[in-house]
């Protein structure tokens, strides 16, 4: 009751409040990601600046979007996992386990003659498999998703590591990494799939009842089970959907490098998550943006592009992005106090 | 009479827009309950944290024992005796009693925690509360919410405290829990402790309170109001700034056509929790269930909505029968609740108000999984206008709005999905006064309209006056079944009590 009566006030700041309408809009979905948007324009700046002419090129850019293609396609299904109240660690084991069995489909002898779809059929497969072992555990086994995730991530990449008796697979046949490196008005086709999954995740979660319900499902489990909605089908749901995504993810992977390997999409689940968390996207879950989490990604690509440019090592980068990490979240909880107590 | 322990006076505080406490005035004797009135946004939970210094006053004065005095933090105020106790305990659940009345203050010596004295001293605290049967080992999360209150008191009172801020404290208990916690309270004034209490109960105020002050929109409009003679007419009037009381509406003059049962409930049984519960209800019959907090009303309620697995007996709607443990099947057969704890478990406080009211019909407004928000919302519009939802607009956060329009975004969801059976667990917990005898209104027009209404409330008079039928339920039983006119608030009282030592 106190502490309802509060917010009530509260509201009632935010609809009287007059002046600071540039950091009201920054509080709004909208505004959050206006925001974004122009640090990523800052960045781009800084980019221009360091690396002239090198940075600022058609070519550069398509360079920066295909680094952020796998790992975009990965985060946005993130994204619907974390806003569903879950977390999922797995994902970087998922497409390497994703990686590896598409790939030895594909250098079997015996499949000489079988055509490259299957491979793409096998990863997705693959990805949806392990996100239906996942969810069903979590839903129905009742356990934590960061441990049975955890699990996931140690087991998958063990899997793949036998699979391939930790050698790299590399993939002969031509015609599937023609298809997903194809330019299509310029731009790869697999940067394309990333454009096309980014869309369909916020349609997805825009429109449709499968994103109402993960917001519920993730803003008030109890709620949302008591109103009639499948809480636990629906858990499993948005396990397979990330698991989906790992397995397109490692289509790229494999189409981009000719290879399946078990070292493939390496802490994957820890840039997921930052670019998840940077697009502002609640980890409690109940709230969240595919436009923010597309940015977060973009962000971050772009920073690691720069540092590449400027011939900075591997140890600084990652060192820059905790800072982003750190300064981004804490640009939030500024932003959504000031929007929401005063 | 008594001394002056603490008067505030001409307090006044903004936050950037609004105005939540526009000049109050309040003043409390030692030993004395004084109770605060008003409605919800009225201003006293602000009024109470500028008391124990959460917030700063941005005008008037606070002086405590003769002298003015700033609270700058909630330390300073626990300091100089004000310990204020909030609805939503703030205990940790994984500690032991002890841990948590020492908490942030342990017993220690040369940063060792003293575990035997402190156990001693908790001891001690827990008789002076008259509830030494509290064991202070005991998990704080283990204990009833009556329990958990008293631990909160006696964290309270190991701090040298002369006043006592109870906010709602008897929400989370019923009638006997509240006597209970009355006669705590009396112990607590006669060894000159002030408290101030607040209530929505009037009968409760009658019952402990000295003097009342009442607020309205952050503004004190009646103070020092001795409740021996102040007509509760009056009260409501100074609340609400209209002359209202809330009234229950008329039930049918006829009893209608009966025809076969809504809801039929046969045998049904929770282990450890009720047994062999049966009963019937009709289209456009409200049936009342009575009963001690703990009796089982709720979980009756919840085990055949299938919130919780029956482990006996079978829940037929429309001679359907339900499938047990599955609300999906509850839901798909026209069943629909308003739980006890709404915010906690009834709605998306962050999500907009027409999503909340759709929640539970979203088939209803897809194609191919695809959502028509227009008409979401344009749904939404009708029903919070035909339900007198204030302040309107479908897209505000539910968080805005009060407790009374809340639970009617909840009756909404169910009215959309045009449920045959309500269930409706304490359906006016929250809910000020004014907006009470709308609920009621609105509760009855559904029962009208056909729907099978339950109807759980720890409050026996809202059970009379509602219902048409009433169950009385006692430790896992039903015990007793008759026409509401055909009790009163003492006969219920004796049904529900039946068997267990009243003492007061």
């Amino acid at each position: 009751m106190s502490q309802d009566s509060v917010r009530v006030e509260q509201a009632a700041l935010e609809t009287t409040r007059e002046p600071n309408k540039a950091l009201a809009l920054l509080g709004t979905s909208m505004g959050r990601n206006l925001g974004l948007v122009i640090a990523l324009l800052l960045i781009c700046l800084v980019g221009v600046i360091t690396a002239g002419d090198r940075f600022a090129t058609s070519a550069n850019a398509l360079t920066i979007l295909g680094a952020a293609a796998t790992i975009g396609v990965v985060s946005i299904g993130m994204t619907f996992v974390i806003i569903g109240g879950g977390i999922d660690l797995s994902v970087g084991a998922i497409v390497a386990l994703s990686s590896v069995w598409c790939t030895t489909v594909a250098t079997q002898t015996m499949a000489e003659d079988t055509h490259w779809v299957v491979m793409v059929f096998v990863a997705l497969a693959v990805g949806a498999g392990c996100g239906l072992v996942n969810g069903l555990l979590i839903a129905y086994g009742r356990i934590v998703p960061f441990v049975m995730t955890l699990a996931m991530l140690a087991s998958a990449r063990g899997l793949a590591q036998i699979i391939s008796e930790r050698k790299t697979q590399i993939v002969r046949d031509d015609a599937f990494a023609d298809f997903f490196t194809k330019e299509v008005l310029g731009i790869e086709v697999y940067i394309w799939i990333f454009f096309l999954v980014a869309i369909v995740g916020w349609v997805l979660l825009n429109r449709t009842t499968f994103g109402r319900r993960t917001v519920a499902v993730g803003g008030n489990t109890e709620a949302a089970r008591l109103a009639g909605i499948p809480v636990k089908r629906h858990t499993v749901y948005l396990y397979v959907l990330v698991g989906v995504c790992c397995g397109i993810a490692a289509l790229m992977l494999v189409a981009r490098t000719t290879t399946g390997s078990a070292t493939h999409g390496n802490l994957y689940e820890l840039d997921a998550i930052a670019a998840v968390v940077i697009g502002g996207t609640l980890l409690t879950g109940g709230r969240g943006s595919i436009v923010g989490t597309v940015i977060g990604v973009l962000i971050f690509m772009t920073l690691n592009n720069i540092f590449i440019l400027n011939n900075r090592s591997i140890s600084e980068q990652e060192l820059l992005k905790g800072a982003v990490i750190v300064a981004a979240v804490l640009l939030q909880q500024r932003l959504a106090s000031r929007n929401s107590s005063t | 009479m008594t001394d002056l322990l603490l008067t505030m006076s001409g307090i006044v505080k903004e936050f950037p827009g609004v105005r939540a406490l526009g000049g109050v005035d309040l003043d409390v004797r030692a030993g004395e309950v004084h109770c605060l009135l008003g409605q919800n946004g009225a201003g006293k939970s602000t009024l109470i944290k500028v008391l124990s210094g959460f917030h700063q006053p941005d005008e008037g004065t606070i002086t405590w024992a003769g002298q003015e005095v700033s609270f700058t933090t909630p330390a300073k105020a626990i300091e100089q005796g004000v310990s204020t106790i909030y609805q939503e305990l703030d205990l940790v659940p994984h500690l032991d009693v002890t841990e948590n009345v020492f908490l942030g203050h342990e017993v220690s010596r040369a940063g060792f925690t003293q575990r035997a004295r402190a156990h001693e001293m908790v001891r001690a605290l827990l008789a002076r509360l008259g509830h030494s049967e509290i064991s202070p080992t005991r998990l704080v999360g283990d204990l009833s919410p009556a329990n958990q209150q008293i631990v909160s008191m006696a964290r309270a009172l190991s701090h040298d405290t002369r006043l006592l801020v109870l906010d709602e404290p008897s929400a989370v208990l019923d009638q006997q829990e509240v006597d209970n916690l009355f006669r705590v309270i009396r112990g607590l004034t006669a060894e000159g402790v002030a408290v101030i209490y607040i209530s929505h109960r009037l009968e409760e105020i009658r019952e402990i309170g000295d003097r009342i002050t009442v607020l309205k929109d952050g503004r004190t409009v009646g103070t020092g109001l001795a409740v021996a003679d102040t007509p509760t007419v009056e009260l409501i009037r100074l609340m609400t700034g209209r002359s209202i009381e809330y009234v229950f509406p008329p039930r049918p003059e006829s009893p209608r056509d009966q025809g076969d049962p809504v809801l039929e409930v046969r045998g049904l049984g929770l282990a450890g929790v009720f047994d062999g519960v049966e009963f019937t209800v009709h289209a456009g019959e409200i049936v009342g269930l009575a009963g001690l907090v703990g009796a089982g009303r709720s979980e009756i309620v919840e085990t055949l909505y299938g919130g919780r697995r029956a482990t006996t007996g079978t829940v037929t709607v429309d001679g359907k029968r339900l499938r047990r443990g599955s609300v999906e099947s509850a839901v798909r057969a026209g069943v629909g609740l308003a739980p006890e704890e709404r915010k906690s478990q009834g709605l998306l406080l962050d999500e907009a108000v027409y999503r909340n009211i759709t929640m539970s019909s979203m088939a209803r407004f897809s194609r191919f999984g695809f959502l028509d928000r227009g008409e979401e919302r344009r749904r939404a519009a009708e029903l919070t206008a035909s339900l007198d939802v204030r302040p309107d607009g479908v897209t505000r956060a539910v968080r805005t709005l009060s407790g009374g329009n809340q639970q009617k975004v909840v009756l909404a969801r169910w009215l959309l999905r045009q449920c045959r059976v309500l269930l409706l667990d304490e359906p006016t917990r929250g809910v000020d006064v004014g907006a009470r005898s709308e609920i009621y209104q609105l509760v009855r027009s559904l029962a009208d309209r056909g729907v099978a209404v339950v109807v759980v409330s720890s409050e026996i008079d809202e059970v009379l006056g509602l219902a048409d039928r009433v169950l009385v339920v006692r430790e896992g039983a039903v015990v007793h079944e008759s026409a509401a006119t055909d009790l009163d608030e003492a006969k219920v009282l004796d049904l529900v009590m039946e068997g267990k030592a009243v003492s007061a």
